[in-house]
């Protein structure tokens, strides 16, 4: 699946991750496509290696008295983590706990024009959803007021700028107004994370904004 | 002279990497309390340097590094030579700790994908790991002040930069290809 990934995060995404400065609805994103793409591991492994190396060369706090003891009695009374059960979902395995189930336990709501959606809980700063769009839909034209991520899960969609397949990640910034149409072939399943609602063109979908949270 | 200094420490610097990745196989396969202590010594005051710098109490800091510490404990196991240096799994740890305890927000992690004993990583991708994380410390090291500071201010203070990246001129090609092959292996391995 990895060699046909078109569409990456970007470096700074990746070091924002790493760093752990993003909202939780954008690492939720990020986790997903890292889980499919193996590229955007191995990019993350180095901004990774660039805390490691600030961590070894960190000036050191000397830790309380008796403190090695009371670790190494923490640790082995803690349960010994077992191997994490391959995946076996479509959906990535960060999106599971989430969900609280696999994809048949998504508690779709209709937001018109048969696209449904699915806000996942987050920290405020930022929301992330899942979005259900029928083959051959399309989303209404919109742009951004700050960032959206959106990383497809099952299906594909275009748009003005490209075309997204299973794994890939779309980056939308302020600059970006689309109409994502899903492919005639197959349902596309997207997770979309924004840090600011969208900006509709049509009235109809402005109107509504503020009742579906987008 | 100052060549040889240069050589002398970077020589210094890879064999401690060595030592910690065999304290961490000691744990995994030997439940090795000193390997641990070793360790422990090492790392635990500087995890808390780093959770305090982040803005943690010298308190909670400590609290943290102790759990940092028992998760390596716990999790040897995941550890891969081939895809990090033991400073950069231990950072990642912290990281994660960090996030919990002063975001309070959950940290969404990619799926796993783990080397079985049966099928451990390629001795020669670990040294090439090494070797890259080695090269990439010293790059850091030598980077202008004002970019360091940046750096340090975008992995502890939770500030973003997002051209951060793109400014600091960093070798990461190398560690990125070599982070690359070892996933392939480890993908070819699991098949």
């Amino acid at each position: 699946m990895t060699q046909t990934i078109q569409h990456h995060l970007t470096d700074a995404l990746l070091m924002a991750y790493s760093a752990g400065t993003l909202p939780e609805a954008f690492n939720l994103t990020i986790a997903a496509h890292i889980t499919m793409c193996d590229t955007c591991r191995a990019h993350l492994g180095a901004f990774d290696s660039i805390g490691g190396a600030l961590l070894a060369g960190q000036d050191s706090a000397p830790m309380a008295k008796g403190s090695l003891q009371a670790c190494l009695a923490a640790a082995k009374a803690g349960r010994p983590a077992l191997a994490a059960p391959q995946c076996r979902s479509v959906l990535p395995a960060p999106l599971l706990s989430y969900i609280g189930g696999d994809l048949q336990d998504v508690k779709w709501r209709p937001v018109g024009m048969g696209i449904r959606q699915a806000i996942l809980p987050t920290d405020g700063r930022a929301t992330a959803r899942l979005l259900y769009i029928p083959a051959g839909s399309a989303v209404p034209d919109h742009g951004h007021r700050g960032m959206e991520m959106t990383l497809v899960l099952q299906g594909a969609f275009a748009d003005d700028t490209a075309r997204f397949a299973k794994g890939d990640i779309e980056i939308a910034d302020e600059d970006l107004d689309h109409t994502p149409v899903a492919d005639i072939g197959a349902d596309c399943i997207c997770l979309a994370a924004t840090d600011a609602p969208l900006r509709f063109r049509g009235l109809i979908p402005r109107i509504a904004q503020p009742f579906l949270r987008i | 002279m100052q060549k040889s200094g240069i050589r002398h420490v970077s020589a210094n610097r890879q064999s401690e990497n060595s030592r910690w990745t065999a304290c961490i196989a000691r744990i995994r396969d030997d439940a090795d309390e000193a390997a641990f202590a070793d360790l422990f010594a090492h790392f635990a005051p500087r995890i808390k340097g780093y959770l305090i710098k982040s803005g943690a109490s010298a308190t909670l800091a400590e609290e943290c590094a102790q759990d940092v510490m028992a998760t390596l404990w716990q999790k040897a196991h995941q550890f891969d030579p081939s895809r990090a240096s033991p400073a950069t799994w231990i950072f990642t740890i912290a990281r994660n700790r960090r996030i919990d305890a002063l975001r309070k927000s959950r940290r969404p992690q990619p799926e796993e994908i783990d080397w079985t004993p049966e099928a451990p990583p390629d001795q020669a991708d670990v040294l090439a790991l090494e070797q890259a994380s080695e090269d990439l410390t010293r790059a850091i090291a030598a980077l202008p002040v004002k970019q360091k500071t940046l750096i340090e201010a975008a992995y502890f203070h939770d500030l973003s930069h997002s051209e951060i990246a793109d400014q600091t001129g960093l070798p990461l090609g190398t560690i990125k290809s070599r982070i690359r092959l070892a996933l392939d292996r480890l993908r070819h391995a699991m098949n």
